[in-house]
């Protein structure tokens, strides 16, 4: 049986260091999203402290009518390595999305402390449910692409990374492998 | 000859967007749930519990199944006996994707210039594949094609004497490469033969196969049960955090070619396969 862990942001380096490659996480608190035209605007600086937050690489389908957020599942990570060390140095403790990580954001979550959080592509509508309220919170010139502040309810997440550099992509399908 | 107003295509495609991206077809929904009892990975049986889970949401609340609602990709195969009236074939499959994204709240992801990247606002124009067939109907197919299992899509020119182990290398090696960012467990179209631009077609042909139906010869359907078995020792696993179940399915379709010619294309697709068809 796997342990699954409930977490609350915004998140500490115990928090971080105590995660594990494997380990299924239920989030709770704000996380923020950002994919590939809101780093380049970022230009190093995000528009927000990120010290212990999360970044979702993500942008929903429209909002139907009195719902909260459309789809949103993750969108592939690697398009954001480039950006992503510099705001692991600024104390942003954890990015979501799907795929594997470059050499070198693995090498800055070892050193600042930091993980990598998996959620599943294509379960878009599933995530949403996990939404309790979102609003823009810069770049609303960016469409879905802007940045949206969700305060999210057991989220759930997978850590594929973890700060000691263990990656489930590696591990998990050597183990598979036949 | 049977008269056809544009407008019945343009309603038929607007439904067909929004019932793909909504609507996980059977056949899909069925291998998730065999692949559920076959996956050895605790972590790997998690994702696809999440993934059955999110088609049941998507279906009872009529969102859709993923952000990236894709590309929309129509097969429509025209009986000679029809004519179209009342406005153009192109024209009316472009209008039915527009209105079809925007009353189903789906995301707009076409940019009009490759290079200059400007969102056309309504996921329009579709990409058109028109055959004409006997008969005096129009059938229709839509498949939604997300943007990161495409991007993982290879095309090979193979010399005519390529062993069959060769071809087995680079689809092996396209799907392990596609790995985790294209989101497995996928679907494999694979294409061989034919030329250039139509070996593309039909691995993208090949992904419209109800899941679990094998090509009606007996070697390619056996070769297709090879390699999945051979995909699945891969390891790659749901969305690549390791597992036993890596592809659902594997088509393959040929085509004759060229005696110096031997194509082959594999075309990715995610486990979110969103293809429905209607005959008009």
């Amino acid at each position: 049986m796997v342990e699954i862990i409930k977490i609350k942001t915004p998140l500490t380096d115990h928090d971080i260091q105590s995660l594990k490659a494997g380990n299924e996480l239920l989030i709770s608190g704000k996380i923020y999203t950002a994919r590939d035209a809101a780093h380049r605007e970022f230009k190093g600086n995000p528009p927000f402290d990120v010290k212990g937050q999360i970044l979702y690489y993500a942008s929903p389908t429209p909002a139907k009518p009195k719902t909260v957020i459309g789809s949103i599942g993750p969108t592939t990570s690697s398009r954001m390595d480039a950006f992503t060390p510099e705001l692991i140095k600024k104390g942003l403790k954890a990015t979501i999305g799907k795929g594997n990580r470059g050499r070198e954001v693995v090498a800055a979550m070892k050193k600042y402390k930091a993980v990598y959080l998996v959620v599943p592509g294509g379960a878009a509508a599933l995530l949403a449910k996990h939404i309790k309220k979102a609003k823009v919170m810069a770049y609303p010139e960016l469409g879905p692409e802007a940045v949206l502040e969700l305060e999210v309810l057991d989220f759930p997440a997978i850590v594929a990374i973890d700060s000691k550099g263990r990656n489930l992509f590696e591990i998990g399908k050597k183990e598979y492998r036949r | 000859m049977r008269e056809i107003l544009a407008k019945k295509i343009t309603e038929a495609i607007q439904n067909l967007c929004i019932e793909a991206n909504t609507d996980l077809s059977e056949d899909v929904l069925a291998a998730l749930n065999k692949a559920l009892t076959k996956e050895e990975s605790p972590t790997g049986r998690e994702v696809l519990r999440q993934l059955i889970n999110n088609a049941k949401i998507a279906k009872q609340e009529k969102v859709p199944l993923c952000q990236d609602t894709g590309t929309a990709v129509v097969f429509i195969e025209i009986g000679q006996e029809v004519r179209i009236i009342e406005g153009s074939l192109e024209e009316a499959i472009h209008t039915g994707v527009s209105l079809g994204y925007h009353k189903g709240s789906l995301r707009k992801s076409m940019v009009a210039d490759p290079l200059k990247r400007k969102n056309t606002g309504d996921n329009a124009p579709a990409v058109i594949h028109t055959e004409i067939v006997p008969g005096e109907n129009i059938k229709i197919g839509l498949l939604c094609k997300g943007g990161g299992a495409e991007n993982r899509s290879a095309v090979k020119m193979f010399n005519p004497t390529a062993a069959k182990e060769e071809i087995e290398r680079f689809i092996l090696e396209t799907v392990e490469k596609a790995g985790p960012d294209a989101c497995p467990p996928f679907i494999i179209g694979i294409g061989i033969g034919g030329n250039f631009d139509t070996v593309s077609l039909i691995a993208k042909k090949a992904l419209l196969r109800p899941v679990g139906k094998h090509h009606s010869e007996k070697d390619t359907a056996d070769w297709e049960r090879e390699l999945q078995e051979k995909i699945n020792k891969l390891g790659v696993g749901p969305m690549g955090l390791g597992g036993r179940i890596t592809a659902l399915a594997v088509n393959i379709e040929k085509r004759p070619c060229h005696i110096s010619s031997l194509p082959v294309a594999v075309n990715i697709e995610c486990h979110a396969h969103r293809y429905k068809e209607a005959t008009i």
